[in-house]
């Protein structure tokens, strides 16, 4: 049995994958194992897609309809992202939400639930999906929609692959003049000013700011907005002769052999104070491909081997509205007084979002990823209870260590959740490292007993 | 651009292959047993790349049902073979039923339906064959010797008919795939290094198609290690564990 892990490359899991070519292969295989989760390309960070038994999506990579009037797609569950856009983009469509990578499959954009840097303005992904067919642990075929199995469309949006296996999906795109996007880039000086400049451009389509966190004092949270929109054709510098220009394949491997750790703190700190200045000799309106703007790491297939050999964590948390500041500043500091630096670290705004396992709420959400060094886990434990006491929650997509202890109070809604995924699978039959790590499957099993 | 007949279409390297030639406007007819299983493919490739895509059963054991299965697509001026079973040695060195499904296969039913297709092209002049064989069919060995015989029988087929055919302007081509990963060798370990992905035989496959090679050792260093172990004295390999 090979070694598994996701994109974190922590934890690595001894595993069985299987990788399925058709629907029926998929029932026959999902019908012949006890337990099983679902795998798309493994761009979730932590365990989220890992288990003994794990069903790989990757070969079920059809795109099987387009409806032009409609601006709707139909594919396979295991379709990527980017070959979507390789389709669609020539045709003048875009994808209605896009997380900061183009590797990633349909059926994990639903069973995370994925979230872009459009939230505040159009949601999850979710909310542009129309209708999937999906494989219980017994090998039913379902359909469901809003109207139809309304319950196991809401719990599968987010579920985490719990609720069963997606096998394709139809989902609304978004038309576009060109592939271009108006950027606005605003240098920002500290904390305060990124929630001012949030706040102050509510209105603009996708919002980003990325946080230089190695700042000290008064400096922390000096960092760069990013604003932008969809250009339209006449909006293009007329050295831009085609409008629709698709993102061309990168794939650079950097040599890793050489380096156990190319980041450390200080080619980080080299690089964000190169990056904030020539952010700030930019100019503040910028015209640039799709590609450079929402998957800038794209280009380097493997950065996250860059991290070491022991992986990193990525730590994203929502605060709600009313407790953002604050919030941010308490936790910032404590990361401060650490002493473990966070290489990258990205702050959005949210909307609210009201499925089950939502992740996203009114409020902020701040992305640190973390090399695993000595210490890490402790740090995280201790923010774990601050994100938590502050009303936020983690984001389970990302998460690889969080304690069974907080699921309920950043998840209020788990039971619900729970009664649904085994009112379709009764034994639980799709079962993630994720799940047993926070006690879904025994914990709320006992628990839910006793609630009835 | 001319049709391409794909048989044994659910293949992971023949899904690759098909979308190569798809990418080079080529039209397709996918054959292969309970064909429906393709239809999403089919969708995939018409839709993507804009081509004619049709589904066609078709299984190569059964023998009677090739010549008017050949018919039917005798328009068609590329036949890739891609159908194979590489079954259980073990089983197969107790059971017949296993052993004969192994030569059935990948050679008796390959040598009936490029013959019947062979023949068309031979009367038009013009058509090219692609047969894809092993690198298993260089040498007998302990661990795949029954797979391995079919498909030197099938090597040395597609050989005789490139000579046959060269005339008549009906090019035969042997693709000769190492160690790839595919349903068929899913859950057995191979070293990583040497081992390939289905779209770089694609690639391979295409390649040989547009230069007209002859055969094709793919990745190429094959040829190098096939060259190596074929010259092994016998009296020293029949004391090997291979
Ligand atoms: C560089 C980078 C940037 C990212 N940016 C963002 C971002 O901006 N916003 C955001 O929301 N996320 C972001 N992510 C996280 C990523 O989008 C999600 O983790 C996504 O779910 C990964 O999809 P995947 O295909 O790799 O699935 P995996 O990681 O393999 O699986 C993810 C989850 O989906 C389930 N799943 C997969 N396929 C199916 C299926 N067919 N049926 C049922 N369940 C299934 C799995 O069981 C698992 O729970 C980012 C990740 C990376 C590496
Ligand atoms: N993988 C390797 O390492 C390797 C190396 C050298 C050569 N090869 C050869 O490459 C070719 C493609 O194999 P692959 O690796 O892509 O494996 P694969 O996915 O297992 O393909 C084998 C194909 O043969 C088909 N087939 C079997 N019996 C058939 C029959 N009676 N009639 C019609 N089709 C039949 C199977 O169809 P079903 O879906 O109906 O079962 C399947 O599509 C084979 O000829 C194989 O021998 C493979």
């Amino acid at each position: 049995m090979p070694w598994v892990s996701n994109w974190g490359r922590y934890p690595k899991i001894k595993a069985e994958i299987s990788t399925p070519t058709f629907k029926n292969e998929s029932i026959s295989l999902i019908q012949s194992k006890n337990q099983i989760i679902n795998r798309g390309l493994g761009r979730s960070y932590g365990d989220a897609s890992l288990g003994k038994e794990i069903l790989s999506t990757v070969k079920l990579n059809n795109i099987i309809e387009f409806n032009k009037q409609k601006g709707s797609i139909r594919c396979e569950a295991g379709v990527s992202l980017e070959k979507i856009l390789n389709f669609i983009v020539p045709k003048g469509w875009f994808l209605p939400v896009t997380p900061g990578t183009k590797f990633i499959t349909v059926g994990g954009a639903i069973a995370s639930n994925i979230h872009g840097k459009n939230h505040h303005k159009e949601g999850c992904f979710s909310d542009h999906l129309i209708d999937f067919d999906i494989i219980l642990e017994d090998g039913q075929l379902l359909h469901c929609s809003r109207t139809e199995n309304a319950d196991l469309f809401e719990a599968s949006c987010g579920g985490l692959g719990l609720t069963g296996m997606i096998v394709t999906a139809r989902f609304y795109l978004k038309p576009i003049e060109t592939t271009f996007i108006r950027q606005t880039t605003l240098c920002t000086k500290g904390l305060e000013e990124v929630f001012y400049v949030f706040e102050k451009n509510q209105h603009a389509n996708y919002s980003v700011a990325w946080i230089d966190c190695l700042q000290k004092g008064k400096k922390l949270g000096k960092g760069v907005m990013l604003l932008g929109e969809h250009a339209l054709s006449d909006q293009l510098p007329s050295k831009i002769k085609k409008p629709f220009q698709l993102h061309t394949s990168p794939k650079v491997n950097l040599p890793i052999l050489f380096f156990d750790q190319v980041l450390n703190p200080w080619s980080v700190k080299t690089y964000n104070h190169l990056y904030y200045k020539n952010k700030k000799k930019e100019k503040k309106e910028r015209i640039l491909h799709y590609n450079s703007y929402f998957y800038p790491l794209d280009n380097f297939k493997n950065w996250n081997k860059f991290y070491g050999k022991k992986g990193l964590l990525q730590y994203q948390f929502v605060l709600p509205i009313a407790n953002s500041f604050q919030g941010l500043k308490l936790i910032l500091k404590k990361i401060e007084k650490s002493g473990l630096d966070p290489y990258l670290a990205v702050l959005k705004l949210m909307g609210s979002q009201r499925e089950l396992m939502a992740f996203p709420m009114k409020g902020y959400t701040l992305a640190l990823d973390f090399p695993i060094k000595k210490g890490v886990f402790k740090l995280l434990e201790e923010l774990d209870a601050m994100v938590h006491d502050l009303g936020g929650r983690i984001y389970l997509a990302k998460d690889a260590r969080m304690s069974a202890h907080w699921l309920l109070k950043g998840y209020p809604l788990i039971y619900e959740f729970m009664n649904i995924v085994q009112k379709y699978n009764p034994s639980m039959g799709f079962r993630s490292h994720l799940g047993e790590r926070l006690g879904i499957f025994k914990d709320y099993q006992e628990k839910m007993i006793l609630n009835v | 651009m001319s049709k391409i007949l794909i048989l044994g279409a659910t293949s992971d390297m023949s899904r690759a292959t098909a979308e190569k030639f798809a990418q080079n406007n080529h039209d397709l007819i996918l054959a292969a047993r309970n064909v429906s299983r393709l239809t999403h493919f089919q969708n995939d490739l018409s839709l993507r790349f804009e081509i004619e895509v049709i589904l066609a059963e078709f299984d190569a054991e059964n023998k009677k049902s090739h010549p008017e299965f050949a018919r039917k697509f005798k328009e068609v001026e590329v036949v890739l073979v891609f159908f194979g079973y590489l079954g259980s040695q073990h089983l197969a060195e107790k059971n017949w039923k296993e052993t004969h499904r192994i030569i059935d296969v990948n050679y008796v039913g390959a040598v009936s339906i490029v013959g019947i297709f062979a023949q068309y092209f031979k009367e038009r002049s013009q058509g090219i064959i692609i047969g894809i064989s092993s690198i298993a069919g260089d040498r007998g060995k302990q661990s795949n010797y029954i797979y391995g015989s079919a498909k030197a029988g099938f090597s040395i087929y597609l050989q005789g008919l490139r000579n046959r055919m060269y005339p008549y302007n009906v090019h035969i081509a042997t693709i000769k795939p190492g160690f790839t990963k595919t349903k068929m060798t899913e859950g057995s370990k191979f070293p990583s290094l040497l081992t390939a992905k289905s779209h770089t035989i694609a690639k391979a496959i295409y390649k040989a198609y547009r230069k007209k090679r002859n055969i094709v050792y793919t990745p190429t260093i094959w040829k190098l290690i096939m060259g190596i172990i074929c010259s092994i004295p016998e009296s020293a390999f029949k004391k090997l564990k291979m």
